[in-house]
């Protein structure tokens, strides 16, 4: 009896085996995306970007993002996609080496790999696709907070994401060149405080820098939670006009405080733009249009043309454009798109 | 007579101890910052602590039955979203109504567990973690990986939180009322000691005709209402509900409490114990970033207060246990 | 008179033997693989079965050590924090000079010490639960990793260590080569020693233990010493497959490892379980996450699948006792007329 239900089941093993093998069809390309990690409206947006840059090209997509914002699940996500022999994946990195052999391994086994938004290290990809230049960012974030100090100077501080987060690292590292200038001598950065994306510690650290340097004038938070809970916070505590907060966030995030003046001005990009481009860079690189060096040029849709330049790392990037600026004029019409 | 006094002195030895170790922390803290014992800066304390606060009176009862509910950071995460969601769908509704539709939420979480633990005898480690994951896959899928952001939400929504009532921060007031309903409940009420007596002896529990699992089921329950309510209360005061609210969160709350000297085994432990946890751990929160401790040290700090704290428990009470033994050895 | 005789035998039957939790495991593996090879035609072939387990089973050397603290009635959820804390020591010391075996036996090192002092604690206070004790030195030993490597990553290894993750003996992952050896000695440690049957003795009645002479304590400190070591050679791995590491790496590992324990039959309550179950589990998680995966099951539905199945996991095996009245592996007592 035993042995013929252990007989009965290796049967329909083997069965499972031999039924999909003869099922197996030549399908489309398909090209994959994978985010940082999931439940981040910046990231839907990305998503559904690239999606429409994919579909509109007539071609499949596969959106992924792991629970958690980690390299061994991004890592485990790359597996599964080298399994299912995507065309190209388009990495946002969680981790700028951790991905490296993964990478490689996809590399090797044909498929295009190239990082978006948050990027890896050069030997893993083939190009990268940066939403505005990184230089650019820190000295534009660095101009904004001079102005809102009237041109006086003062105190001013970081609130950033995780301590590991590698762009606001990239972003930071290149405000600190901007404040040696000697145009901004005035400009006094106290502290980098790190709020790691988290509401509540967003906003204690906020409420901490307040409170040990009284005189702070403008507070820097190049990360979407961030500004959001440090706008908050002025808010809260009717520092509306004594405080201002810029830097990067979401529309929708931000416009009740660009509204009610806690932050005079912010800056980001269209995430739905960025993914767009992605997808051409995608399909770009399979069809061998690219491949990646400095100085190539491709089409990307609706966005026109690009050329592919070099990058500070070391590697190649795709710039999208200069950072946007969101302010009382335009928060209204932005605030529904993302 | 003499017995009498010192045996109340011991028996609130370990409360007595903690709030000692508070009083020598925050002045060292101030020694550092002036800033830090000043009526505004211990307002943000309070505040930021409040929420912590009505999660840790759910906790500790849990714990009381020696259980432990890993699932509230998923339930605080999807009853705020749900109630964000309404709020910015029906901007008029009222937000006495927005927390009762949150706290709803959050029971309907907790009778689930409370039956899972109590019932089809889960251990509660097991039924909350599943329970953890389902309501956060949840929170994402309903939020279909969109955040509500402040723009949508209505102001008499945002001032739940940061509104005040008889010149107290609401926050602080709605920790103050639970904190004095349960401290009277788990003292003073028949019910409240039977879930002591579930915790330090299950079995006899059973055998004395005690309701246990009616018990388990209303502790789990009560915490499911507490951390909907806090659900409420958290995307109110930070005017933003997101898919990944509160994660990891329950760490957080189960070390104030034990902090407070409940007992993870369970039969032990006082509400005023735990107001003194949940102070001692806002405190921590609040006071490093203010005395300058590199960001990179303050999670190392706080874990070793944690120890410090509990091995201090247990050093006094088993100096409590001895100090009883002699005295009855007359 | 009648004759009454003691028979202490599991009434033999068909019913009795399926019923064992372990052929509950084995279906559902089958199973999953069936629908998972319907689901995507790239399943089926013998890489998948070789490579996958690459995967996951760097956490899978946690499973055992785990089993045994569970069958002692405690719990670990330290060892996120200890890998994330001697791989990045390990990481620090290779690029401060030190050669890579050495690297690699510190990282051992530090992982072990680490686990032996959450069983000193433990031993040493014994009122404290072992939940708030591996709390505590969860937060501790990760606060530790910040204070040493900040916000940066480390890395740059030689190029063999990356052999460890990925590499090949033939066409068998080295990983699972390893696994198999670990799997060997542990079933031998718990079903085959003394010390194992001292564990389950524990676990099932601490107390009747400590009187009759075996050490609880030392009990206490080795379990979660070998737990500590098994955790250095997980951060090995998977130091091995990322290529660089940080002081976040393993978040969360604790939580996977206690559901793959648990839902190969484990009883949190102590004193029971078999090594097959939790072995089982393994490749049930993995495969079932992979196999998700390949059809690109979205991270917020596969947390739903993942919970539920825990929790029906558990409610079929507390049903299953209440059913036929008995727990596997006991004996039954019976009185024979």
């Amino acid at each position: 009896m035993k042995r013929t239900i252990i007989a009965v089941a290796m049967i329909i093993a083997v069965m499972g085996m031999i039924v999909p093998a003869s099922v197996f069809a030549a399908d489309k390309p398909k090209f994959a995306i994978v985010f940082k990690n999931t439940g981040n409206p910046y990231g839907e947006k990305q998503l559904q970007g690239f999606k429409d840059g994919i579909q509109e090209q007539g071609y499949e997509a596969i959106l992924r993002s792991p629970e958690l914002p980690t390299a061994e699940a991004q890592i485990q996500i790359i597996e599964q996609l080298i399994a299912q022999r995507v065309a190209s994946i388009c990495i946002v990195g969680n981790d700028y080496d951790a991905l490296q052999p993964v990478l490689t391994k996809a590399s090797k086994a044909g498929i295009k790999v190239f990082s978006l938004d948050s990027s890896v290290n050069p030997a893993s990809r083939l190009t990268h696709v940066n939403q505005a230049d990184s230089e650019k960012i820190g000295q534009t974030l660095i101009k904004a907070a001079y102005d809102m100090t009237g041109g006086k100077g003062g105190e001013i501080a970081i609130l950033s994401a995780t301590s590991q987060a590698s762009n606001q690292n990239i972003w930071i590292d290149f405000m600190k060149k901007e404040l040696a200038k000697p145009q901004y001598a005035s400009l006094k950065l106290v502290k980098i405080a790190y709020g790691d994306d988290l509401r509540d510690k967003s906003v204690s650290e906020t409420e901490a820098l307040l409170r040990s340097y009284p005189n702070l004038k403008v507070i820097i938070a190049p990360t979407t939670v961030g500004i959001a809970a440090a706008a908050k916070v002025i808010t809260d505590k009717n520092l509306i006009g004594k405080v201002f907060i810029t830097g990067l966030g979401l529309p929708s995030e931000m416009a009740t405080y660009i509204e009610n003046g806690a932050c005079p001005y912010m800056f980001l990009w269209n995430p739905i733009d960025v993914g767009y481009l992605g997808a051409y860079v995608a399909t770009a690189l399979v069809n061998g249009k690219i491949t990646g060096a400095v100085g190539e040029k491709f089409s990307a849709g609706r966005l026109g043309n690009y050329t592919i330049t070099k990058a500070p790392d070391g590697g190649t990037e795709v710039l999208l454009g200069p950072p946007f600026k969101f302010d009382k004029s335009n928060i209204a019409e932005w605030k529904n798109v993302y | 007579m003499k017995n009498s006094q010192s045996s109340k002195l011991s028996d609130n030895a370990r409360e007595l101890g903690l709030l000692g170790f508070i009083v020598v922390l925050a002045l060292l803290f101030q020694l550092r910052n002036p800033e830090f014992l000043t009526f505004s800066n211990l307002r943000d304390l309070l505040n930021n602590t409040a929420i912590l606060g009505v999660l840790s009176v759910g906790m500790m009862m849990i714990l009381l039955t020696g259980g432990i509910d890993l699932s509230i950071g998923a339930t605080i995460a999807f009853s705020g979203m749900v109630t964000a969601l309404t709020v910015s769908a029906y901007p008029t509704i009222s937000p006495i109504l927005s927390l009762a539709e949150g706290t709803l939420v959050g029971v309907v979480v907790g009778v689930i567990v409370g039956f899972l633990v109590a019932y089809c005898k889960i251990l509660p480690i097991i039924a909350s973690l599943g329970m953890m994951n389902i309501v956060r896959g949840l929170t994402y899928l309903v939020s279909k990986g969109k955040w509500v952001s402040a723009y949508q939400m209505s102001d008499g929504f945002k001032a739940i939180s940061t509104g005040a009532t008889l010149g107290i921060s609401n926050l602080i007031l709605i920790a103050i009322v639970i904190y004095v309903i349960f401290a009277y409940f788990l003292s003073s009420t028949r019910t409240g000691r039977y879930i002591y007596a579930v915790g330090s002896s299950p079995d006899t529990a059973d055998v004395v005709g005690i309701p246990r699992k009616r018990i388990l089921l209303l502790v789990y329950t009560t915490m499911g209402a507490l951390a909907g309510l806090a659900g409420v209360l958290w995307v109110s005061r930070y005017a933003s509900a997101q898919g990944d609210t509160a994660q990891g969160y329950e760490m957080s709350v189960i070390a104030a409490v034990v902090l407070g000297g409940v007992s993870v085994s369970g039969g032990r432990g006082k509400v005023i114990g735990i107001i003194l946890g949940t102070i001692l751990f806002g405190m921590l929160n609040n006071a490093l970033p203010l005395i300058n401790i590199s960001p990179f040290w303050q999670q190392a700090i706080q874990g070793v207060v944690i120890l410090l704290a509990v091995i201090s428990n247990v050093l006094i009470k088993r100096n409590n246990d001895r100090m009883t033994l002699r005295r009855r050895a007359i | 008179m009648s004759e009454r005789t003691l028979e202490i035998e599991k009434p033999r039957s068909l019913k009795n033997f399926f019923f064992q939790w372990e052929w509950f495991l084995i279906a559902l593996f089958v199973i999953i693989n069936i629908v998972n090879s319907l689901l995507s035609p790239y399943y089926f072939t013998a890489d998948t079965f070789l490579s996958t387990p690459m995967n996951f089973l760097d956490k899978a050397f946690l499973v055992y050590p785990m089993m045994m603290i569970i069958v002692l009635g405690n719990i670990d959820v330290s060892v996120g924090s200890i890998i994330a804390l001697s791989s990045v020591i390990m990481a620090v010391s290779y690029n401060a000079g030190l050669s890579m075996p050495l690297a690699m036996v510190l990282c051992l090192a530090v992982s072990t010490f680490c686990g032996f002092i959450n069983g000193f604690l433990q031993a040493k206070f014994r009122e404290l639960s072992s939940t708030i004790i591996t709390i505590s030195t969860q937060i501790i030993y990760r606060g530790i990793a910040y204070i040493i490597l900040e916000d940066k990553a480390a890395g740059k290894f030689p190029t063999w260590f990356s052999f460890l993750g990925w590499g090949y003996i033939g066409k068998v992952p080295f990983i699972m080569i390893v696994f198999i050896v670990f799997t060997i000695l542990f079933a031998i440690l718990i079903h085959k020693t003394r010390f194992g049957r001292q564990l389950f003795a524990m676990g099932n009645n601490s107390t009747a233990c400590r009187y009759s002479g075996i050490k609880t304590e030392n009990m206490l400190i080795s379990v979660s010493t070998i737990m500590g070591f098994m955790a250095g050679i997980t951060a090995l791995f998977l130091t091995s497959r990322m290529g660089s590491t940080r002081p976040n790496v393993a978040t969360g590992y604790e939580l996977d490892v206690i559901a793959m324990v648990v839902l190969g039959g484990v009883s949190t309550s102590g004193g029971k379980g078999r090594i097959t179950g939790p072995l089982l589990s393994i490749f049930i998680i993995g495969f079932l996450n992979y196999g998700l995966g390949l059809f690109n099951i979205s991270a917020q539905v596969l947390l739903i699948i993942i919970g539920a199945l825990l929790i029906v996991a558990v409610m079929l095996q507390n049903l299953r006792f209440d059913k036929s009245g008995q727990k596997s592996g006991a004996k039954h007592v019976q009185l024979k007329r």
